[in-house]
């Protein structure tokens, strides 16, 4: 197989391509997938290192999204290392295989360009089609930038492949804002890559004839809530497993995620900043403006929003004034999906700081450090808690 | 850190650049992002590209307002309204022109205050063997962000980009250095952008 990276090598790329380059080092065996805006050019770049060589990989073009993820499934349970990509309608059109996967426990890793749901039709980012399959099974990662869609996706194959966990994982990066957006990249070695996920080795793989398994068969009452009650705790492990994949992580590239969330200058923080992806590039931006006004403000960025981080939340949020809660997704008819979870993290913590939810960037509205400056004005006591607020609409 | 703003017609190479510049940025040191305007891409309609710099790490994930440096790789953008050409520019930015015109004869054309930069790129471009304007306008940039942008850097990114026709390349090379030059005899460069 032909090589690309002999050394660690900083170049300048898009979140796509930096998710292509992560597919290529984990050497998949299959990947199936369906284009879509703003994932295309993930599995065009990817496509385009299997035709050069660089991979050995059978691509899958199906016909629909609800045919990749159900090749992802087969192909998994074949025994074999999948992964693909997909964005919005995509996501929305796998999303019944995608419960199937993860009760299958099919360990597939799929890159996510998150984008606004339709309707009306918008090709932008937003989290409502990530927030829509949050009950799907899947561990759900969120990343800031390209550096880290590289890196979470490479974690997060290791992680989908532990035999606590075997699970499907998604690495979720914003649409365009991320995959189109071209930055510095520290790309590791294919050789270490490689060594650092490992082979998979599938417990009971389809093929492997003279021991054969039978693979999604029907769950009656009898059985069926024990076997959901497996993947509860698959899920549980993922939290031990996420902190030892990190060490070994930052030991191969020095570049260390602890914790189950950024704590972004949280120490002395009186108020705090939660959000999801590229925003919270911008949101620390927003933070370092406030904070030479001699403002003590924090960012919190989940890296996982399955399984939620939900203790260690609470005992960061602990103690704080108050906590604004931003969400690029509504749940309409509720708060927005971040927001009831940091709510019910908070329902063990007997300091409880006010919370304020702001639903933001809807369809790829474009958000910046002074709007989210402004929100601490309503934290300082000038607005009430608990209303579901708007940033940057016209009403 | 410095922000541009790219303005071209689809199927100009506004993108292109933009990246090229950024690529160039890493090679020299500094931190950069580049991106294009978000959305489907139609050739010959009014486009954006945009490239931040700076010595440390970019964090911001939005879109540019209030740009440092707007460079237009197509004159007749100036006078469609729909691209904003001028949009946000401050009165110490600086506008780059792909223009036959002098830069006085564009002052009085164009209502923007600050500086003005014409450079017939087209004319170079052509004269260089490339149809595309777009390298001259970054050799151009690259003279008036000398301190921080190297042409060497330019150059080698070039060569990546297309290393599989050579032809096309030094085409593109010559065309990369008449821009530099071009701003460099005009001395233009005494009023040089700053990384602040």
């Amino acid at each position: 197989m032909k090589k690309i990276l002999e050394k660690e090598h900083r170049t300048l790329l898009t979140g796509a391509e930096a998710a292509a380059h992560t597919m290529r080092q984990l050497r998949p065996e299959v990947v199936p997938v369906y284009p879509i805006t703003p994932q295309t050019p993930i599995i065009e770049t990817f496509a385009q290192f299997v035709a050069d060589g660089f991979v050995d990989t059978e691509i899958i073009n199906v016909e629909s999204e609800h045919s990749a993820m159900s090749a992802a499934v087969g192909a998994s349970c074949g025994g074999a290392r999948v992964l693909t990509a997909t964005s919005s309608q995509g996501l929305a059109l796998m999303l019944e295989i995608c419960y199937i996967a993860s009760a299958m426990r099919c360990p597939i890793g799929m890159a996510v360009g998150s984008r606004a749901l339709s309707g009306p039709i918008n090709i932008h980012c937003d989290h409502s089609d990530s927030m829509m399959a949050r009950d799907a099974g899947w561990v759900q990662i969120f990343c800031e930038n390209a550096q880290e869609a590289y890196d979470l996706s490479i974690v997060g194959q290791k992680l989908a492949e532990d035999q606590r966990v075997l699970l499907p994982v998604m690495t979720i990066q914003d649409g365009f804002t991320i995959t189109h957006s071209a930055e510095p990249v520290a790309l590791l070695p294919d050789e270490a890559v490689t060594e650092f996920v490992g082979e998979y080795r599938a417990l009971y793989p389809l093929l492997d004839t003279e021991h054969p398994t039978t693979q999604g068969p029907f769950a009656l009452p009898d059985y069926y809530f024990e076997l959901k009650r497996q993947q509860v705790d698959a899920m549980e492990n993922v939290y031990a497993v996420w902190g030892e994949l990190q060490e070994e992580f930052a030991k191969l590239s020095g570049r260390r995620y602890r914790g189950l969330f950024e704590a972004y200058k949280l120490d002395d923080a009186e108020y705090i900043y939660i959000v999801l992806g590229a925003t919270a590039g911008t949101a620390k931006v927003a933070i370092d403006r406030l904070r030479r006004q001699r403002k003590r403000v924090g960012l919190l960025k989940p890296w996982l929003f399955r399984p939620f981080p939900t203790e260690e939340i609470a005992q960061a949020l602990q103690g704080c004034k108050a906590v604004a809660i931003l969400d690029r997704a509504l749940s309409l008819g509720s708060w927005g999906p971040l927001y009831s979870e940091i709510s019910a993290a908070l329902n063990t913590v007997s300091a409880r700081p006010l919370l304020y939810n702001y639903i933001y960037g809807l369809g790829g509205r474009d958000i910046r450090p002074d709007q989210l400056m402004s929100v601490l004005k309503d934290l300082e006591g000038e607005s009430d808690a608990n209303v579901q607020r708007f940033i940057g609409l016209r009403e | 850190m410095i922000e541009i703003r790219w303005h071209g017609r689809g199927g100009q190479g506004a993108k292109t650049v933009a990246q090229l510049l950024a690529a160039a940025a890493l090679r020299g040191g500094l931190w950069a992002q580049a991106f294009p305007e978000y959305g489907p891409e139609r050739s010959g309609a009014p486009v954006k590209a945009f490239t931040r710099l700076d010595r440390k790490e970019i964090r911001l994930h939005c879109g540019i307002y209030q740009p440092d440096l707007v460079v237009v790789l197509d004159p007749n953008l100036i006078e469609a309204k729909e691209a904003g050409v001028l949009e946000g520019l401050k009165r110490q930015s600086t506008l780059l022109v792909n223009s036959p015109k002098s830069s006085q004869t564009l002052h009085e054309q164009i209502k923007f205050l600050g500086r003005i930069v014409a450079v017939d790129a087209t004319r170079l471009a052509r004269e260089a063997g490339t149809r595309f304007a777009n390298v001259v306008l970054l050799g151009a940039l690259a003279a008036l962000l000398s301190s921080q942008i190297s042409l060497v850097h330019i150059k080698e990114e070039l060569a990546i980009t297309m290393s599989d026709k050579p032809k096309a390349l030094e085409a593109n090379l010559a065309a990369v250095h008449a821009g530099f030059h071009a701003i460099r005899e005009a001395s233009a460069a005494e009023a040089e952008v700053p990384l602040c």
